[in-house]
């Protein structure tokens, strides 16, 4: 921060600017900050995620002021909130659907970064941040999810911890280790509600991070090119600012359209009713945004052995691939070789980029069905486009796509139209 | 208003119809009648003498057998009765309290702050008086079933004889509705088993429409104030939204784009 600063002509402004050069620095970060003129809406996801997650944490603080995280009484005070509460009923409602929109927001802003080559050099750590931030989202929601302590929560909790029974050895002692006893039950929900309160904040600092990272390098752009000449960037405010501002204002109403009117919608029949530990649900499935990892898990039937031993049992390859699913976005930087950004650019590569949005769409649907054929096959299918996505046709990309040509500059590409 | 709500839940569902489309468990079982209510869509009110109606039929047919862990008395004035009505309604009721000073427990008649008076002392003896099938808490039944009120309307409704290749075993119910269709609740409601306060004919589809409604409301008692407040939230976010264009458009105007 040293260098010269420019004076502030109101005195306690520059008091405290001269001390603390706060103002100095949202002037250079969010009033003069050069940025591409071309962003199309997509741009405007990054905020949205952001909104939406104060509100999340905001609302939750909230909630837990009036919730208890006791086995016996989680339940009826998730219900107390909703009934007896003031506003407890849109306090729940905008925090539970809040996740969903989470979900949807970020879904968005990773395909945006997918398709314009968002996380190619130079900005891999900003890339690998919002992995980060993906994989700590799904923690803090699959957390969540267990703490109104329904049959969908407790069958959800017992499902996914049990995943790591998988693990060679010690595997059993790992859960046991994660439920603080021999069954899903009252320490379980102890300690995810701390750590449901906890993540959001490590959440929040990773954010800062990320948001650092962008400030360094700069934002990508639809052309993906970088910005060269004065001509190709505006200032942050009062263009991005206002179009950003614009679409909160579309997400907020999509937003209180389903708080107000459809508070249900993503949400299982069976996480109304409270967990009972010895009445197992016809069927435990997810939410929504778990179901193509689900999907990916349940796609592998087989145990592979050896003289009859197994050494790497059908759980363990589903545990393994579905963790790897995710890990591999952090890689993606690094097995991506093509010099070209953005998928405009890139024909094949932005076939093979929307093949891979309907696969995860395919694979969410497999994820909601019942282990039953057609279903398995289509999954296994499904699994494999995606991680074939990653380990063949990238790789093929690497060496045969032919570009086609970029534009000199961001400006010469606008003006031109 | 039909339409609008129509299209929306087309998009919404359309969005992620293969997300959240709930499989359903026993492929059996008849899918439940699509019933008009009142209370449904982004304007509907809940019916207040059919509140009043369902909750008589709650209280002399199903509160025999299930709880209503999480309504209290004070929530009826809802339903349009007075307070007087409340308290007279919860004094019928005697729960336990104590201990008193003398470390005695004793007997006190019930006030509007008291929860649904529950028929068992617990959930072992409900059972065991059931032929071991514990009888769900109605409270958040609406919610918990998927095709919500359709569902338990068409269950209340859909008692009959067991087809001829159907054998029963001794107290299970055959239910055109219910998964599996081996249910064991005995059918609920015969015709004039309740006697309407207001003279309606207590018809079986009467009265399972009627208490449907009321548990509707015991699941939901909200939702009439979250559709009234959605409305005006939903005005607000709209006209800030056209001023955000109009901005917009200004800010932009000079900026070839």
């Amino acid at each position: 921060m040293a260098g010269p600063r420019e004076k502030f002509d109101n005195p306690v402004v520059e008091w405290i600017d001269s001390r603390l050069p706060l103002f100095t620095m949202i002037q250079k970060e969010y009033g003069v900050f050069p940025t591409p003129r071309n962003f199309n809406y997509f741009w405007s996801f990054g905020g949205m995620a952001m909104l939406t997650l104060v509100i999340m944490i905001l609302s939750g603080v909230f909630l837990a002021m009036s919730y208890v995280p006791h086995a016996d009484m989680a339940f009826n005070s998730v219900e107390r909130i909703v009934r007896d509460v003031n506003f407890g009923w849109l306090l729940r409602s905008i925090h539970m659907n809040g996740a969903s929109m989470f979900f949807i927001v970020v879904y968005i802003h990773m395909f945006r970064g997918l398709y314009y080559g968002s996380y190619k050099a130079p900005r891999e750590i900003l890339w690998m941040l919002g992995v980060a931030i993906f994989l700590l989202m799904m923690a803090t929601a699959f957390i969540g999810y267990v703490l109104p302590w329904s049959q969908m929560s407790g069958w959800g909790a017992t499902v996914i911890t049990s995943l790591f029974s998988a693990v060679p050895l010690v595997g059993d002692g790992i859960v046991t280790w994660l439920w603080g006893g021999f069954s899903v039950g009252n320490p379980t929900l102890n300690r995810f509600f701390a750590l449901h309160f906890l993540l959001p904040f490590v959440i929040a600092g990773v954010v800062a991070l990320h948001v650092w990272a962008l400030h360094i390098t700069g934002s990508n752009n639809p052309l993906g090119i970088e910005p060269k000449k004065k001509d190709d960037t505006i200032p942050f405010h009062p263009y991005y600012t206002i179009k950003d501002s614009l679409a909160i204002v579309v997400f907020m109403i999509v937003y209180a359209a389903i708080v107000f009117f459809y508070p249900d919608i993503f949400v299982h029949a069976d996480h109304f009713v409270e967990f009972n530990a010895l009445v197992t649900p016809a069927q435990i499935v997810p939410e929504w945004y778990f179901l193509p990892f689900y999907a990916i898990l349940r796609a592998f039937t087989f145990d592979i052995g050896l003289f009859g031993t197994v050494l790497l049992s059908a759980k363990l390859q589903g545990v393994i691939a579905m963790f790897g699913s995710i890990i591999v976005l952090f890689f993606l930087p690094f097995m991506d070789r093509s010099p070209v950004r953005s998928a405009r650019f890139r024909p094949l590569y932005r076939i093979a980029l929307i093949l891979l949005v309907v696969d995860l769409f395919i694979l969410g649907y497999v994820g909601a069905q019942h282990a039953e054929e057609p279903y398995i096959t289509i999954g296994q299918l499904a699994t494999a486009y995606y991680f074939a996505f990653f380990f063949v046709i990238i790789p093929l990309l690497n060496k045969f796509e032919k570009p086609k040509p970029l534009p000199n500059s961001i400006s010469e590409a606008v003006l031109s139209k | 208003m039909n339409i609008r709500h129509t299209i929306f839940k087309v998009l919404i569902l359309g969005l992620c119809v293969a997300f959240t489309a709930p499989a359903q468990a026993a492929g059996d079982a008849k899918h439940p009648i699509d019933v008009k209510w009142q209370h449904d869509g982004w304007f509907g009110t809940f019916d207040q003498a059919s509140l009043q109606r369902g909750f008589q039929v709650y209280r002399q047919v199903c509160a025999a057998c299930h709880s209503m862990d999480l309504v209290a008395y004070r929530n009826l004035m809802d339903l349009g009765y007075t307070d007087q009505q409340v308290r007279t309604i919860a004094s019928e009721y005697t729960f336990e309290a104590g201990p008193n000073d003398e470390g005695e427990m004793f007997e006190r008649p019930g006030v509007p702050a008291d929860r649904f008076k529950n028929p068992y002392p617990n959930k072992k003896a409900a059972a065991y008086a059931n032929g071991g099938a514990l009888p769900p808490d109605l409270s958040l039944i609406v919610k918990a079933r998927h095709y919500n009120e359709d569902y338990i309307y068409s269950l209340l409704t859909g008692y009959r004889e067991a087809p001829a290749d159907v054998t029963m075993p001794s107290g299970m119910y055959y239910n055109d509705y219910f998964p599996g269709h081996k249910i064991s609740m005995a059918p609920p409601l015969m015709e004039g088993v309740v006697m309407y306060e207001d003279g309606t004919e207590a018809t079986v589809e009467q009265m399972a429409k009627d208490v449907t409604t009321f548990l509707a409301w015991t699941s939901d008692p909200h939702k009439v104030e979250r559709n009234e407040t959605g409305i005006k939230v939903l005005i607000f976010l709209i006209v800030f939204l056209l001023i955000m264009i109009g901005v917009k458009r200004k800010v932009w105007k000079d900026l070839d784009h």
